[in-house]
């Protein structure tokens, strides 16, 4: 995908992080890469939103992860953070963190996923 | 609005060409995506991209995909970026994650050595998994035991990485020994 652009040198950065005006970091980080994200049911104001807030709005109609949102709009996830921050502060998205966040997932969780398994 | 669900996370390691993304693609429901970071040299374990223009860039790729367990909980399995200087992304995805498969081709199983490493240094609950490739020496998991001088507990177990059932059994026995950890934590009052 990108790697050329990144071996020659150019960098892909540009045109990324001009996207988000510069910034580098969201103002708060918990979008981990398997946060889940759904875009809000009531209307929002898509005043100023990039076309890249917009395709996130679409991808999130159903529960989606920041992964999944990087690689279907093809956007590095450091830029699908800050724009997913942007979209949380308005009120746009809902955000629901990993079960688990930092520590790992508790018993109940890991009975659920061998049934779930087995299941498949 | 509908409940939002919630993720947990597996990781499938393993050197290049150990099946990786094939496990991934023969368990996900999804077509395997990729993901990618954008860093930069100097940032690497080190700190953000403040400054980005005078510094060099390299992305980091990520291939993952997505199991639907119950109607509240995902699973994600991703795989690990291959080269050992991203060993910052694995701790990112190493946080929080259920645990680890380590997958093993027997034709270079040196490959593997550094993912056995970082899980056992990290204390990540990890399994080998040995790929059997068509045309590989077959080998029985207690030499590959032996030879990756593994803990007596940690499981290791033949696999087919492109067959769904065998990749799902994988999964299963790396979940059922997590839990079967934590149990035996308990027990010794190693958790509250």
């Amino acid at each position: 995908m990108s790697q050329h652009a990144a071996a020659d040198g150019a960098g892909p950065l540009v045109r990324p992080y001009a996207m988000t005006h510069g910034r580098t970091r969201p103002s708060s980080d918990n979008f981990d890469l398997i946060a889940l994200v759904v875009a809000a049911d009531g209307p929002v104001s898509t005043e100023g939103l990039e076309p890249e807030h917009r395709s996130i709005l679409n991808l999130a109609r159903q529960p989606v992860s920041v992964a999944e949102i990087s690689a279907r709009a093809d956007l590095p996830v450091g830029v699908v953070r800050i724009l997913l921050d942007d979209l949380r502060v308005r009120g746009a998205v809902q955000v629901r963190s990993p079960m688990s966040g930092a520590k790992a997932p508790t018993k109940r969780v890991l009975r659920a996923a061998i049934n779930g398994l087995r299941a498949l | 609005m509908d409940e939002i669900p919630y993720a947990i996370k597996i990781l499938v390691a393993g050197g290049f060409g150990a099946g990786k993304t094939t496990m991934v693609g023969s368990v996900s429901e999804i077509e395997p995506l990729r993901t990618e970071e954008v860093i930069t040299a100097e940032s690497v374990g080190i700190d953000d991209l403040e400054g980005v223009e005078q510094k060099t860039t390299t992305t980091v790729a990520m291939d993952f995909g997505r199991i639907t367990l119950t109607d509240g909980l995902v699973l994600y399995l991703f795989g690990t970026p291959g080269q050992d200087r991203f060993w910052f992304m694995w701790d990112e995805l190493s946080l929080g994650a259920v645990g680890a498969v380590v997958l093993a081709d027997t034709r270079r199983l040196a490959d593997c050595f550094p993912s056995v490493d970082y899980f056992e240094q990290r204390g990540t609950p990890f399994i080998v998994a040995v790929n059997c490739f068509d045309g590989a020496k077959r080998y029985r998991p207690e030499d590959v035991r032996v030879a990756l001088d593994l803990d007596p507990q940690v499981p290791v177990l033949l696999c087919d990485a492109r067959r769904r059932d065998s990749s799902k059994g994988v999964l299963i026995t790396l979940v059922e020994y997590v839990l079967q950890r934590y149990s035996e934590l308990e027990n010794n009052g190693a958790l509250a």
